[in-house]
């Protein structure tokens, strides 16, 4: 392998805990992490090292599950197993708790922002995922609670420029949500996975859409125009192989293409699709991996949306790590 | 979904503790003896007693960092397999280093819903919410207590 991958920074962001997730923002300059610790930590960097600029606790009463940027940069929402999600604001000194969103019966495993900052999804333990309608006075309502899972959900992603949601599943299935008359439903079920699906990301171009599961594979999958309007999508490749557990996280680098995996066998990889595959059936082939990124599972990996080729990621043992994908 | 708490078996089958008997010095043995005395969370009984337990379904692979258990619930209706699994992960979780990853699953055929509750003890996302709920965590404490008969 010509490509590497090389550590530039690690990082103690959740000493003593878990550490869940890694986000940066939408400008790729700071970094929040969360854990469970109950913490929002956000990073940035100073001179030639991150540091902690701010920790955002007494938000929740559990772990901290996942955070999430709004597009403009300006507010953090954080989904916790406490049931629910704080929506924190940007303020000179730092941050502020500016409202708490109820509904869910239990842990709230995800949240997500929609690329026009309007609409908000949230997903849950109790099978459940809401679509929440954010106004310019910073007030939250929820529009919808889709129920298309029959067991817990796991993560939640929207399209990069359509309103199209896409939830992951203990139930092995990943849903696809459109409004429709005002109406959220469930457009499109995808089977494939036979076990839980951990996280799923689309690609720059909202073509496709990468998917990750406890079957310790990751399946690209792909839109093809239906004639109902409905959506419709394919799996187009499965990386079998390659993971030795569970793969907890993927990342589509919106940048550069490439696609990194978090996997509770301690390993960070990146593919990369070979440029003389077809289209209607790639070829994705491993191009990087660090097998001992981290000496627990990795539980988060996640491609900086502005510097190409710089990658976070996140484990059990409380770490997180800044990597740069080098291309030769 | 599978819970971690329900109950049943009134009249269990009664298995000789290898306590007495001198253990060799190989990992196994020690492996399970972490985990021989958890006790049954329907019984004044320890897992071995009940045979929920026995050498030869521990696996330790110290150079892979791997442990993987099979427990035999001692009825495949046993509503509180998910429990004793859960049980039998969280001291291998406090007890082994970090480093070592550790599967509990089922012994293959002896429990109707063995397939459900191996997956919910693979999830470590619900093993983690399990445990931040008091009162099952005072459960699952009191499966781990020691008994002194």
């Amino acid at each position: 392998m010509k490509e590497t991958l090389t550590l530039l920074h690690r990082l103690s962001a959740h000493p003593d805990s878990r550490c869940w997730f890694v986000a940066w923002s939408p400008n790729g300059t700071l970094l929040a992490s969360c854990g469970g610790d109950k913490a929002i930590r956000i990073w940035g960097r100073e001179g030639d090292s991150w540091v902690c600029k701010s920790v955002l606790e007494d938000g929740h009463q559990r772990t901290v599950r996942k955070v999430a940027w709004s597009p403009c940069g300006n507010y953090l929402a954080s989904a916790s197993f406490d049931a629910t999600t704080c929506i924190w604001k940007k303020n000179n000194e730092g941050f502020e708790s500016l409202t708490v969103l109820e509904g869910h019966e239990n842990e709230v495993k995800c949240v997500a922002w929609a690329p026009s900052g309007n609409l908000l999804a949230t997903c849950s333990r109790d099978k459940s995922v809401w679509i929440w309608e954010v106004d310019e006075e910073d007030e939250y309502e929820c529009v919808t609670v889709l129920n298309s899972h029959t067991q817990d959900v796991k993560h939640v992603a929207w399209h990069p420029t359509r309103e199209l949601l896409a939830s992951a599943s203990y139930d092995n299935n990943i849903c696809i949500y459109k409004e429709e008359d005002d109406d959220w439903e469930c457009r499109a079920t995808l089977e494939g996975h036979t076990s839980t699906v951990w996280s799923l990301c689309f690609d720059a171009t909202g073509q496709r859409m990468a998917s990750c599961s406890d079957d310790r594979t990751v399946k690209i999958w792909k839109e093809y125009p239906s004639e109902s309007g409905d959506t419709s999508w394919k799996c187009v490749c499965t990386l079998s192989g390659y993971h030795g557990r569970t793969v907890y996280d993927v990342s589509w680098c919106p940048l550069t293409g490439a696609l990194a995996t978090a996997c509770g066998d301690d390993a960070v990889r990146v593919f990369r699709e070979d440029v003389t595959s077809n289209p209607e059936e790639p070829v994705f082939s491993l191009v990087a991996q660090v097998t001992k990124a981290h000496n627990q599972d990795v539980n988060c990996a996640s491609w900086n949306p502005k510097e190409a080729g710089i990658l976070a990621s996140c484990s059990d043992n409380g770490e997180l790590a800044i990597w740069r994908f080098k291309e030769d | 979904m599978v819970g971690w708490v329900q109950m049943e078996n009134a009249n269990p089958v009664i298995f000789q503790r290898c306590r007495d008997r001198p253990l060799t010095a190989s990992e196994e043995d020690e492996d399970l003896h972490l985990i021989r005395s958890i006790n049954d969370p329907e019984h004044p009984l320890s897992l071995e007693e009940l045979n929920v337990v026995e050498q030869v379904r521990v696996k330790v692979n110290d150079a892979e960092s791997t442990v993987g258990v099979e427990f035999t619930p001692t009825i495949p209706h046993c509503s509180m397999a998910t429990l004793i699994g859960l049980s039998i992960k969280v001291k291998l979780l406090r007890s082994l280093p970090d480093r070592f990853k550790i599967d509990v699953h089922i012994t293959p055929g002896t429990h109707a819903s063995e397939e459900a509750v191996n997956k919910q003890l693979a999830d470590k996302e619900r093993v983690a919410a399990a445990l931040e709920n008091s009162s099952l965590l005072e459960v699952v404490n009191q499966c781990l207590s020691s008994r002194n008969i």
